[in-house]
């Protein structure tokens, strides 16, 4: 098997499950509890924080809150900064078209409560140009949220010069960096970054843990009331054992960042050489500005479902942008962005990959993809409208 | 869990009656690139009974699966029994489709339907 799907989650690290267990069986006590196991699981909880902080550059623990994850802390860093702006009368955003849906699906929340969103372009190389968030900035403008990596495509977005515009301009950033933590490095500090949200399970932690970084006087809104827990900005007992794993597993990911990277990039680059010999094929998104383990192409003629469920059948597991995959009609939302017409964007596959997968195994991805687009090609009706000249090549 | 049923599975790795009828006397294709499937049908008809079927489908495994199905459900078929064929059919045939995936058996009955009707002008044109 297979398993380059790393950008929809990856396999949980055995460092990151043995402190799990550990703590799980051990430190069992609620950190709020004030006898010995309830304060050794403070400690452990404290620990992850402070471990957490300086894995992303920030140099005070109060401004890591943990959360179940990345969208909570997305929804969290939004609704925070839409109700300071409300406050001060601010109430403009400006984002991307192609966020996460943890943020659109917010900002759509947002607009229908009164405030108005700007989405830049991404462009074709699905790049946000810092100028023209610049541009986007208005004298109501109270929060900024631009992706730090797209999840589909892997473009890395020029977020420490937007983030020097948003600081000049006195306006929040938020950062989406899901996919970017512990794959390239991020320095909250250097990045300009006010607000920034992360997901262990993209990082070889648990799922159902996550993190977000408010930069200190950042007032926080809550999404869950309750206990004091968080001081105060996030309820109810604290996940003690993901946390722990995560800070173990984003102490290694950030450890070894520029091995793995350098390790991954390589597989990356043969993966796009080899796919690029399929003809009518495109890579989508900047061939370099891109995550380490990202590839992804679009092929002319085929749909991505039946690309995936043979691709299964080889013992290669991945995904694909495809309308059939995501349950609803239209397709991904990132590769229309980039300028994808919808009869394209249908046949997309995304192969995340990662330091582990061997050469061996990028040899006979590029085979299997190769076979696989050529059969579905040989039944498929667009195809031969193409190959005979009845339809023009879009690709 | 999977996804599909083993019928489906079978149907989309071992598509049934694939490829082109190039004296086919009734053609029909149904769906758009734009929405993800595409389904064209080749009807060989002699004495109102279906000789032969071959189909081509640019879509899911759903979409594959369907169109497999269908052709194995009206070949060697009298048309009134063709006629008759609904998407239900293929898709009890086939044990069932996730909800979202139904409209894959619809494109299937309507290309067959498209494919007849075809056949049918034809006729009268002679």
């Amino acid at each position: 098997m297979i398993y380059a799907d790393n950008a929809a989650t990856t396999k949980m690290s055995d460092a990151a499950i043995d402190t799990m267990v550990a703590c799980m069986k051990e430190t069992y006590g609620n950190p709020s509890s004030l006898y010995e196991v309830g304060q050794k699981a403070k400690e452990v909880l404290e620990n992850a924080r402070e471990e957490v902080m300086k894995a992303i550059g920030a140099n005070n623990f109060r401004e890591i809150l943990f959360t179940s994850g990345g969208s909570e802390a997305d929804n969290q860093a939004l609704r925070s900064a839409a109700e300071i702006g409300r406050a001060a009368g601010k109430m403009h955003i400006v984002s991307s078209a192609f966020e996460h849906h943890a943020i659109l699906h917010t900002l759509k929340r947002l607009e229908k409560e009164g405030f108005e969103v700007t989405l830049v372009d991404v462009h074709e190389d699905g790049l946000v140009r810092p100028e023209e968030v610049e541009a986007a900035i208005r004298e109501d403008t109270c929060l900024v949220t631009i992706m730090y990596a797209n999840n589909e495509i892997g473009t890395i977005q020029p977020i420490r010069e937007i983030g020097a515009i948003c600081r000049a301009k006195g306006v929040l950033f938020h950062t989406d960096a899901v996919q970017a933590i512990g794959h390239i490095p991020v320095n909250v500090q250097e990045d300009n970054i006010d607000l920034l949200s992360a997901s262990a399970h993209k990082f070889h932690g648990p799922k159902g843990t996550g993190f977000l970084y408010a930069r200190k006087g950042i007032k926080l809104t809550n999404l869950i009331e309750g206990g004091a827990q968080e001081r105060g900005k996030r309820a109810g007992t604290e996940n003690v054992p993901g946390i722990a794993a995560m800070a173990v597993a984003l102490n290694d990911a950030v450890a070894n960042l520029e091995q793995n990277a350098e390790i991954t990039k390589k597989k990356r680059d043969r993966l796009i050489a080899g796919l690029k010999e399929i003809e009518h094929s495109a890579i989508n998104g900047d061939e370099t500005k891109r995550l380490p383990g990202n590839v992804n192409f679009c092929f002319e003629g085929i749909e991505g479902e039946s690309l995936l469920l043979l691709l299964d059948d080889k013992g290669i597991q991945a995904s694909s942008g495809s309308a059939c995959t995501s349950g609803s009609l239209d397709p991904s939302h990132v590769l229309l962005a980039i300028g994808r017409v919808h009869d394209v964007a249908h046949g997309s596959l995304r192969l995340t990959i990662d330091e582990k997968t061997s050469d061996e195994d990028v040899e006979f991805i590029i085979t299997a993809v190769k076979d696989v687009v050529t059969y579905l090609r040989s039944f498929s009706p667009i195809w031969r409208d193409l190959v005979t000249g009845k339809k023009e090549f879009i690709l | 869990m999977a996804l599909y049923s083993e019928k489906v599975m079978d149907h989309f790795r071992n598509p049934r009656n694939v490829g082109v009828i190039e004296d086919a006397n009734g053609i029909g294709e149904v769906g758009n690139a734009k929405c993800g499937d595409i389904m064209k049908m080749y009807l060989k008809i002699e004495d109102d009974i279906v000789q032969d079927v071959k189909f081509e489908t640019f879509g899911c495994g759903s979409a594959i699966a369907s169109s497999s199905m269908a052709t194995e459900m009206i070949k060697g078929k009298p048309l009134s029994e063709v006629r008759e064929l609904t998407n239900k059919a293929v898709a009890e045939a086939l044990d069932g489709l996730p909800d979202y995936k139904m409209h894959c058996s619809v494109l299937a009955e309507e290309a067959i339907k498209s494919a007849l009707e075809d056949y049918e002008k034809r006729k009268e044109e002679k």
